[in-house]
């Protein structure tokens, strides 16, 4: 009786907060308090249990391919789209998705969920798979370091019960095997002609090796080659990608740009090859692959005045880097916005990690957002040419449009920043709209 | 004739360098060769050969594991680093490397790790982390501007002075007001930000200090770099 109350409570203020416009966790909240073991019997009872995706970078986009290619599969899937990455975001999503007694219609839940919420998470419901992507510096402004993230991580693969998928080439996942209590572990991992394309956080500095003749080489040389993955991505160019899966080359022309994007999808591959077991319908997977888009607000591609503009999140030095060597300057014209705000960080000190070399040939022809002065000065000091650096967005992005309407436009852009550029192209061109 | 050279070291870019330290290196870099000098970058990383010829040292802050790795390699390299220090080489010591430049750093769980003694200061493991742009005001340099993020609490001994007072963040412990370190020619402190590239105060001493050692005198250019002077302004009035 108590859960059947829970729920009808929840939904009432559900209704409430939407009618309010207020965020998606408050009615969480209320279920979690009236009933505590609402996550348990909802989610634990699923015909194929629960997958947990979590990770610093990628995990929306992901989690968004993940759902795709289990659906292509004839499964129905429950998952946390709005975003509400956090446990009470869960029972928030769960509840609009439940009937009035609690149950969800539904085979299997695939989460996305922050490293900090999801330890809290596993505790309340135990995965059956879990899929672990990197271990980046972003956000610690919140958790201090890198290896408490880790940390969280690694109690997410030992709560997990049947198989964990990890990412082979980011040495501090990799670790996490010894943790793995599930009888089985699946990688997935790069050929190592593309690796030097995903420097990992110990590897950035190696810029000066690159640069200093003389100067010790970085740990990049010598890596060992680990242990054999399920999906290797051995091609990428621009959209088009070639993986090899169990053995067997796999070519596909994807949705997704960018290398970041496309490394992911062999993630997603391995975990939907793991739950499907000999059952996949292989070409099916590779349909739904190829159509999978972008999660909303991880970047897109609009279409203003008849020409392309890319809106490219960044938000931490090696996202920023991969989006830098996954879309080449050439060809188009380039804005930069980063915010401070609460959401995107207050830290700036992440703008000296990324290398910005590669816009020197083109220049920037906009800086923009709260820190564009940062933004400018870091440029500066990479020798990278900046048409203008102005801290009003709208101004900038007017500008960055009008002074040269016939070209493609990339505006790489931390969240604020890109939630604001959205709502002003939204006056210029069909944008969805932004909640 | 040939720039005059300035030999530059990083100290472990590769277990130490996160938060942005890299930017201390750009800048000294530019900052060098916009007044004529050819810089010489070298890495050191543990196990490496300590460079013969060096003017100018940098070092970042890191993860405890980064600490832990570096630890052993610094006690041994501590005297030649202590001797040059006191010879008045200039040198610019982050977060982590500042810790271990001070006696010693006593963990929250009780661990003491040993420093090189090059300052007279200690640490101890914090409760929380201090975090947050933070604002200093100097006698030397004017107005400091960056960002901190640290759970040592560090205390100065007698030897040593502040780099800064607080007026905003938290500094050295978060209760008497002090920030950072000097000793001679060395600058330490927990202000990531990067912190040269919006302190081109600090930059430039460290600089002077190096050309004029090597050289006995410094081809002291004024330098109008853009955005300098609105990033500080802006980072300045930023929240915590
Ligand atoms: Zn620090």
């Amino acid at each position: 009786m108590r859960h059947l109350f829970a729920t009808v409570a929840g939904k009432a203020v559900k209704a409430v907060a939407r009618l309010r416009g207020g965020g998606s966790a408050l009615p969480g909240l209320v279920a979690e308090r009236i009933d505590p073991q609402f996550l348990p019997r909802t989610l634990g009872n699923l015909p194929r249990g629960v997958v947990v995706i979590s990770g610093t970078n990628g995990k929306t986009t992901t989690t968004k391919m993940v759902v795709e290619l289990l659906q292509g599969q004839g499964l129905k899937v429950f998952t946390n789209r709005t975003g509400s990455n956090f446990t009470r975001g869960v029972v928030a999503a769960v509840l609009g998705d439940s009937d009035v007694r609690g149950r969800l219609d539904a085979d299997i839940a695939v989460l996305e969920l922050d490293e900090a919420h999801a330890v809290h998470f596993v505790k309340l419901v135990r995965p059956r798979y879990s899929l672990l992507l990197n271990v980046m510096r972003d956000q610690l402004d919140r958790f201090g370091e890198i290896e408490t993230t880790a940390g969280f991580l690694r109690q997410i693969a030992a709560a997990t019960t049947d198989a964990v998928v990890l990412n082979r080439e980011d040495p501090r996942i990799l670790a996490l095997a010894n943790a793995v209590t599930a009888p089985r572990i699946e990688y997935f991992g790069l050929a190592p002609q593309l690796r030097h394309m995903f420097p990992h956080d110990d590897e950035m500095r190696n810029a000066v090796a690159a640069e200093v003749p003389g100067a010790t080489p970085g740990l990049e040389g010598g890596q060992p080659e680990g242990p054999r993955a399920d999906v290797v991505l051995t091609a990428c160019e621009g959209s088009a990608a070639t993986f090899q899966a169990d053995g067997h080359p796999i070519e596909v022309e994807l949705k997704l740009t960018g290398v970041y994007n496309v490394f992911n999808a062999a993630a997603a591959l391995v975990l939907a090859r793991t739950v499907l077991g000999p059952a996949v319908d292989e070409p099916a997977l590779l349909a739904s692959l190829q159509n999978v888009t972008p999660a909303f607000g991880r970047g897109e591609s609009l279409t203003v005045n008849g020409q392309p503009l890319d809106l490219v999140l960044v938000k931490n030095p090696a996202g920023f880097r991969l989006a830098l060597k996954s879309f080449p300057a050439a060809g188009s014209r380039t804005m930069i916005a980063i915010n401070d705000n609460y959401a995107d960080g207050r830290d700036m000190s992440w703008l000296w990690d990324v290398d910005f070399d590669s816009l020197r040939e083109t220049g920037v022809a906009e800086v923009s957002g709260v820190r564009a002065q940062d933004m400018g000065l870091r440029l500066f000091y990479e020798d990278v040419p900046v048409g203008r650096v102005d801290t009003d967005l709208n101004a900038s992005l007017h500008r960055f449009i009008a002074d040269d309407p016939d070209s493609p436009k990339r505006i790489y852009c931390t969240y604020t920043a890109m939630l604001a550029l959205r709502r002003e192209l939204g006056k210029l061109t069909e944008v969805e709209v932004v909640s | 004739m040939d720039a005059p050279v300035i030999d530059l070291l990083q100290l472990y870019p590769r277990d130490m360098n996160i938060y942005g330290d890299w930017g201390n290196v750009l800048v000294l870099r530019k900052r060098l060769a916009l007044r004529g000098y050819d810089v010489r970058l070298h890495e050191y990383n543990p196990g490496d050969t300590f460079p013969e010829q060096v003017d100018l040292v940098v070092g970042g802050g890191g993860q405890d594991s980064g600490q832990n790795k570096i630890q052993a390699d610094l006690l041994a390299q501590g005297g030649r680093l202590r001797e040059l220090a006191d010879d008045g080489l200039p040198m610019l010591a982050v977060c982590g490397l500042y810790q271990l430049f001070g006696h010693r750093f006593t963990t929250h769980t009780g661990e003491v790790i040993t420093g090189i003694g090059l300052l007279d200061a200690e640490t101890v493991g914090g409760p929380t982390r201090l975090i947050g742009n933070t604002v200093l005001d100097s006698d030397e340099f004017g107005t400091v501007i960056g960002y901190e993020n640290h759970s040592g609490l560090t205390t100065l001994g007698v030897e040593v002075q502040p780099f800064g007072r607080v007026t905003k963040g938290d500094g050295n412990n978060g209760t008497d007001g002090t920030e950072g370190a000097r000793y001679r020619n060395v600058i330490a402190t927990y202000l990531h930000g990067s912190l040269l590239p919006k302190n081109p105060a600090v930059a430039d001493y460290l600089i002077r200090h190096a050309a004029e050692r090597r050289y006995g005198s410094f081809n002291d250019v004024a330098l109008d770099i853009p955005h300098e002077a609105e990033a500080r302004t802006d980072a300045a009035a930023r929240p915590r």
